[in-house]
């Protein structure tokens, strides 16, 4: 009892503290099109739609994902068992509790095959998304170790406790409720003697009552977290074509009441600061794309499908996602186990120039003037995070802010105001493709 | 035998002077107005205009960027300025529909014109088309000269995954007989060609390779003699990534419009 409200307790604290990051970000109202939220939070988030793109991690993934769902109903029967001493308590269900302890296990069996492929493909075979790229550095490595370890961990509790119970329910002569397709098969694996069987129930037991809230607690700090985030942010995810770049409306006033002196600019909100354009810091990025970052799970598709990186540039949208939420936790408050202060591996990130911020203390101009805009990161992401958007937001600042474009897009703007194309033409020579037109005829 | 004769582009200005109203307004685009490339696609898109006979009008001189590079470059001021200009333009002439063979142009005039008070319906050439084929404007009797030719398309990013547009061109160059093969990373997987987001106005940053390069690969790896494109930067960028495998003498580059204007034989 005590065991849980300690671990509840803790964890909600944690959440408090990232939902404090997350409101560090500008307001963004996103409302409206409810059934078309639902229907891509259906598809995408609980159905992983685009985690198919790739269909052997993603039916590893399902199984983990399935497994984690199911094997939580029993987690909800050991809190009762362990807070009221009751043994079994959902045995009451009957035959339903024999089909849902049979899923569980078959499940759980399911769970250890798929993190143990998982492990072996970021340690031995090394995938390249996996495991490369100078964003994945120690933390980020262990982390992803460390989560697959826990759950072989949780479930092996699971099952010794499973068997032990069997065996011990056996020697009493009396029928455990459920059924219990693969610890069945090795109930004789701990022997017979009665105390060593007790032990090895109640370790198990606790093992993995312990594990599940220790667990929880390392969420807030880990890419674990998207079991949680990635339903928000694939809730308000953006639904208008993925082409459309946000509009600055501050600039829209601006050049309104430019072009018409009558034109009222509507007033600031009460108590807000004139607004940067742009993003130079975490601050000035919205809300969700401050989600975006806890939502992130470090996969590597965006990075592995990303022209820029496909051919050795600096950029890679996962970087970017992933040095948000750094900077959010080293400016805001950084979660229980994970300290920005205490990972960062200095020699291997960019140094920060006089200020430390996102952009340049974090992401450098080289990397985000490498983006095509293409949407590729966009499309790929499982979990809906837009990457580009905070490459747009930072471009903004450079340019807007800053005027620290490349001279090559300077004289690009230049051309564009003075001759009104990208290219130094003459005006007056843009109709000249009509000169001389013919057209032919078959016959 | 063929017969020429030729097209006096009817203009916006010309038109209203006279109290008409066109069904469609073209927007040429600057690569369209100004690529010597481009100029083709542009032309070749007219000669179709004009053979099925749509009442259509160009800007002429009035046109101008749609601020398009300035926007994914970050320079959302003059994104601004350029869009309020351009959408006082059309609202002068009372447009409604417009028409271009840009992508670049037509995600911005489309999606991001409405947030500052411009909405039409604006509509792909490759769509055009395809309605042109549908509707059996256009016909190609028995393929024409493209018949059994391999050509493979190259996804635009803003046709494809920024508007979701992946199967009018395709059904455009279905209407060719041609060999049609796709190349692995294709519609919402394609490759970008490197140009888009202001590329097409810089070096690009430093790397190990050309993304054009990497694409144009991709592309002459299908075997196909012919890649299509239905952006103007793709094809100066795959055009170029050709050149670099120096196979510019056996692999061509050409837009949908180009490709069915030829087909149909309309080209002079």
């Amino acid at each position: 009892m005590l065991v849980a409200l300690v671990g509840i307790g803790l964890f909600v604290w944690q959440i408090r503290k990232i939902v404090r990051n997350i409101n560090m970000g500008r307001d963004k109202t996103i409302s409206g099109n409810v059934s078309e939220r639902i229907n891509t939070l259906l598809l995408v988030a609980f159905g992983q739609q685009k985690m198919f793109k790739r269909p052997l991690p993603a039916v590893l993934h399902l199984f983990v994902y399935i497994g984690f769902i199911v094997i939580n109903v029993e987690l909800i029967e050991i809190l009762i068992d362990g807070v009221f001493g009751t043994h079994r308590i959902l045995g009451v269900l009957g035959p339903v509790y024999s089909v849902l302890m049979a899923i569980n296990e078959v499940l759980g069996l399911l769970v250890i095959i798929a993190c143990v492929i998982f492990l072996a493909r970021r340690n031995l075979t090394k995938v390249p998304r996996l495991t490369r790229g100078p964003e994945m550095r120690a933390w980020p490595k262990m982390d992803a170790n460390v989560i697959l370890i826990t759950e072989i961990v949780l479930m092996l509790a699971l099952f010794a406790f499973n068997i032990a119970d069997q065996k011990l329910a056996q020697l009493g002569g009396h029928q455990l409720p459920g059924a219990f397709p693969v610890s069945g098969l090795m109930v004789d694996l701990f022997g017979s003697d009665v105390n060593t069987l007790q032990v090895i129930a109640t370790v198990g037991w606790w093992v993995h009552i312990v594990g599940i809230l220790a667990f929880m607690n390392y969420l807030p700090s880990s890419k674990h977290f998207h079991i949680i985030t990635s339903f928000p942010n694939v809730y308000y995810s953006k639904l208008e074509p993925k082409g459309q770049f946000s509009n600055v409306e501050s600039i829209t006033h601006e050049i309104k009441a430019m072009l018409d002196p009558s034109y009222v600019v509507p007033p600031a909100p009460e108590g807000a600061d004139p607004q940067k354009f742009g993003a130079k810091d975490v601050e000035d990025l919205t809300w969700k794309q401050l989600l975006d970052s806890y939502t992130c799970t470090e996969c590597g598709r965006c990075t592995s499908v990303c022209p820029a990186n496909l051919t050795g540039k600096l950029l890679s949208p996962r970087k970017i996602v992933m040095d948000t939420r750094d900077r959010m936790e080293e400016k805001g408050e950084s979660p229980l186990i994970f300290d920005p202060a205490k990972y960062t591996e200095e020699s291997e990130r960019v140094k920060a120039t006089e200020e430390r911020t996102l952009l340049r203390g974090y992401v450098t101009p080289e990397e985000l003037w490498a983006c095509t805009t293409c949407n590729a990161c966009v499309e790929s992401c499982p979990v809906n995070i837009n990457q580009l958007s905070t490459i747009i937001d930072l471009r903004r600042y450079l340019v807007l802010e800053e005027s620290a474009a490349p001279a090559s897009l300077n004289t690009m703007f230049n051309n564009i105001e003075n001759n009104g194309a990208p290219w130094a033409f003459s005006p007056s020579d843009r109709f000249n493709w009509a000169d001389d037109l013919y057209t032919g005829s078959k016959n | 035998m063929s017969e020429k004769k030729q097209i006096q582009v009817p203009v916006m200005a010309d038109l209203a002077a006279r109290g008409e109203t066109p069904e469609v307004l073209f927007w040429v685009g600057c690569a369209g107005a100004f690529d010597d490339r481009y100029k083709n696609v542009t032309r070749a898109f007219v000669r179709i205009l004009e053979h099925v006979g749509t009442k259509y009008a160009v800007l002429g001189m009035e046109e101008t960027c749609t601020g398009d590079p300035a926007k994914r470059a970050g320079n959302e001021f003059l994104f601004q300025m350029q869009a309020m200009t351009n959408i006082a333009t059309f609202d002068g002439y009372g447009v409604k529909t417009i028409v271009t063979a840009c992508p670049h142009c037509f995600n911005t005039i489309k999606n991001e014109y409405p947030a500052l008070g411009g909405n039409y319906e604006v509509i792909h050439h490759s769509t055009f088309l395809q309605n042109l084929i549908n509707e059996g404007k256009v016909k190609i009797a028995g393929g024409g000269e493209f018949k059994g030719k391999r050509i493979t398309f190259h996804d635009s990013c803003y046709l494809g995954r920024a508007n979701n547009i992946y199967e009018a061109p395709r059904e455009v160059l279905a209407a060719l007989d041609a060999d049609l093969v796709e190349m692995k990373r294709s519609r919402a997987n394609g490759l970008c060609c490197g140009a888009g987001g202001a590329q097409m106005w810089k070096e690009p940053e430093p790397g190990n390779k050309d993304i054009n390069v990497e694409r144009a690969e991709e592309a002459i790896g299908t075997g196909a003699t012919i890649i299509a494109s239905a952006c103007p930067f793709c094809m100066t960028m795959m055009a170029d990534g050709v050149k670099s495998q120096n196979k510019e003498d056996s692999v061509q580059v050409f837009d949908i419009a180009e490709l069915i204007a030829q087909a149909e034989g309309i080209n002079a």
